[in-house]
């Protein structure tokens, strides 16, 4: 096929098409991105107060003339990695190691990049117990106010508040075939449409797309991947991604702080879709 | 309106919320929890908590309400109405006609009833939620409610109180309705910077997005007797570990027990607990040792 026809059919993908590429278990994953991307990365581990969650990575890596801190899932190409990084679904211990590089970060004025991909968070027992809902949190109000660029990558699957526990920050990119869910459309189609299987429905219905994420204005940005999606050709996903990465890390580094964190404030505070009536009119519509 | 906190006894007060009807004494119900007959004008003179077994049954938003002392509350934002911003349509039914329905059942616009009352006199924003409307999961009005009580706090220079119930985010506004957990969030760094509390009530059920978001990072976290908190739902859980859970699992003493919380509050001791902690910030405004403009602007707790 031609690359025009190529890119053509890229468009005319379902939501559900684009699922089944973002969980490609051959698509490029965090580490592919961090050994292709950075030299000299130091990964750093463990949380300080319970362990060292495999599903989380992180640590200081030299990103073109940067030193950054790199945060993402992690998940594995087979079987055997997947089950030790628990599918890239983390513990409470694998978000407070990011809340730790985090802090990290913001300490040593070096920006932070994140990589997302994970279908939620982990949902044990032991979860619960060791306070899941708490780290993430915790996570998430740390980001919005670190005193550092954040520029977050969502390279896979984007699952729930497992995903935005890492994820805000002054620029959201999304690869072209990388989903980002309130719910899995699995979990969507079962309480919805009390039917697993119609997972693709709820996969349309539910917005999840780069492509409809962008649109809504959501994302900042939409990233090319090679024809066929990312793991057809990884090191060419790999580089344009980077490329884009680096010019965003670029024009925010370029900005004094107040600014930075005043644009993040307002970029956050700005989501939501409702309406605002005034007096007259609401008493309208009480009425009728 | 359920004339609920007009009756009742020692800490909490009387609430004036307007159009309360009487509730006929002959009328009883049955206590979900130890399935015992309660006259009903009983059990909302004991702030609807079973006379027999001490279960604490759900409120409505405008039931909380009458927490704050009478006649103090003016609610606010009332002009935010929700939209389907994803054209969301199941084959049961479509979101916005499940809003209009959800709507007309509570006369509700939304899960969240947003204003400013004061409690023993002091002066607070509230924020409180509402099971009853689609499982008070959050949208873009929850959101953005519940940002502007935490703004409006640190505006007036006062605490911010939430009473949180949830089941999550809601699912048909999508990322939109997730990225209401950072917004709130964000919002809460301008009540951090004004040095005020957000003091957050757990009441049951309370999952998901909202459990993972602001009320977890406040100042103070309350939750009442028996409430089921969490972030994973019971029986997710269950179908992934292949079990069942223990009993007491996620439940308000489960969350103490597990350092997640600061105190387990009944009902009936909550105002009193609440005047206490608020009279303690309050205090400052005497006993300031440091000039509030002097203080380190501290953001999330952190310098
Ligand atoms: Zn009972």
């Amino acid at each position: 096929m031609e690359q025009h026809e190529l890119a053509t059919a890229n468009q005319e993908l379902t939501a559900w098409d684009r699922v089944l590429r973002a969980r490609q278990p051959q698509r490029p994953h965090t580490l592919d991105y961090v050994f292709a991307l950075c030299e000299e990365f130091v990964e750093l581990h463990g949380d300080r107060r319970f362990g060292d969650d495999p599903a989380i990575v992180g640590g200081l890596a030299a990103f073109g003339e940067r030193t950054v801190v790199v945060i993402g899932h992690q998940k594995g190409n087979d079987t055997r990695e997947n089950m030790r990084r628990n599918f890239g679904m983390p513990h409470p211990e694998g978000y407070r190691k990011a809340l730790r590089l985090m802090r990290h970060a913001e300490k040593f004025g070096l920006p932070l990049i994140c990589f997302v991909d994970t279908p939620g968070a982990n949902p044990n027992k032991e979860s619960e117990e060791r306070g899941q809902a708490n780290a993430i949190a915790e996570c998430i109000q740390t980001m919005t106010n670190l005193r550092t660029p954040i520029v977050a990558a969502v390279i896979g699957e984007g699952g729930s508040g497992g995903a935005l526990a890492i994820s805000v920050g002054d620029r959201i990119l999304m690869q072209e075939n990388a989903i980002y869910s309130v719910a899995s459309p699995e979990a969507a189609a079962a309480i919805l449409w009390r039917d697993a299987a119609r997972a693709p429905d709820a996969a349309s219905a539910l917005k999840l797309t780069a492509q409809d994420l962008y649109a809504l204005e959501i994302i900042d940005e939409v990233v090319p991947e090679p024809p066929g999606g990312a793991h057809l050709n990884p090191q060419a996903a790999i580089t344009t991604l980077g490329e884009r990465i680096q010019a965003h890390l670029d024009e925010l580094c370029a900005l004094d702080l107040p600014t930075l964190l005043q644009r993040r404030y307002a970029k956050y505070r700005s989501m939501g879709r409702y309406q605002e009536l005034a007096d007259v009119l609401l008493r309208s519509v009480k009425q009728g | 309106m359920k004339e609920l906190f007009r009756r009742t006894r020692k800490s909490f007060s009387s609430a004036e919320i307007s159009e309360q009807a009487q509730i006929p004494d002959d009328l009883w119900v049955k206590c979900s929890a130890c399935r015992e007959i309660i006259y009903k004008k009983q059990l909302y003179d004991n702030l609807k908590v079973c006379p027999k077994c001490g279960h604490h049954m759900r409120m409505s938003a405008h039931e909380w309400l009458g927490l704050l002392d009478v006649g103090s509350f003016s609610e606010t934002d009332v002009h935010l109405l929700p939209t389907d911003p994803l054209g969301f349509v199941t084959p049961d039914e479509s979101y916005a006609v499940k809003l209009k329905k959800s709507q007309q059942r509570t006369g509700m616009a939304d899960a969240v009833i947003a204003g400013v009352g004061s409690i023993n006199g002091i002066v607070l924003a509230l924020g409180v939620g509402d099971f009853s409307f689609m499982g008070a999961s959050m949208g873009s009005v929850y959101g953005e409610k519940m940002a502007r009580a935490a703004e409006r706090a640190a505006e007036m220079n006062i605490p911010l109180l939430t009473i949180n119930t949830s089941g999550g985010a809601r699912q048909q506004e999508g990322v939109i309705a997730l990225m209401q957990m950072a917004k709130v969030t964000m919002a809460l760094n301008r009540l951090a910077e004004a040095g005020q509390p957000h003091i957050a009530v757990l009441v049951d059920p309370c999952y998901g997005g909202v459990t993972a978001s602001y009320p977890s990072v406040a100042d103070i976290i309350i939750a009442e007797p028996g409430a089921n908190i969490g972030f994973a739902g019971k029986r997710l859980i269950e179908q992934i570990i292949r079990q069942k859970l223990p009993a007491g699992f996620q439940t308000a003493e489960f969350m103490l027990e597990h350092g997640m919380i600061d105190l387990v509050v009944p009902r009936n001791e909550l105002r009193d607990v609440l005047a206490r902690l608020l009279r303690h910030y309050d205090r400052r405004r005497q006993t300031r040792s440091v000039p509030a403009s002097e203080a380190p602007a501290y953001a999330n707790g952190r310098p």
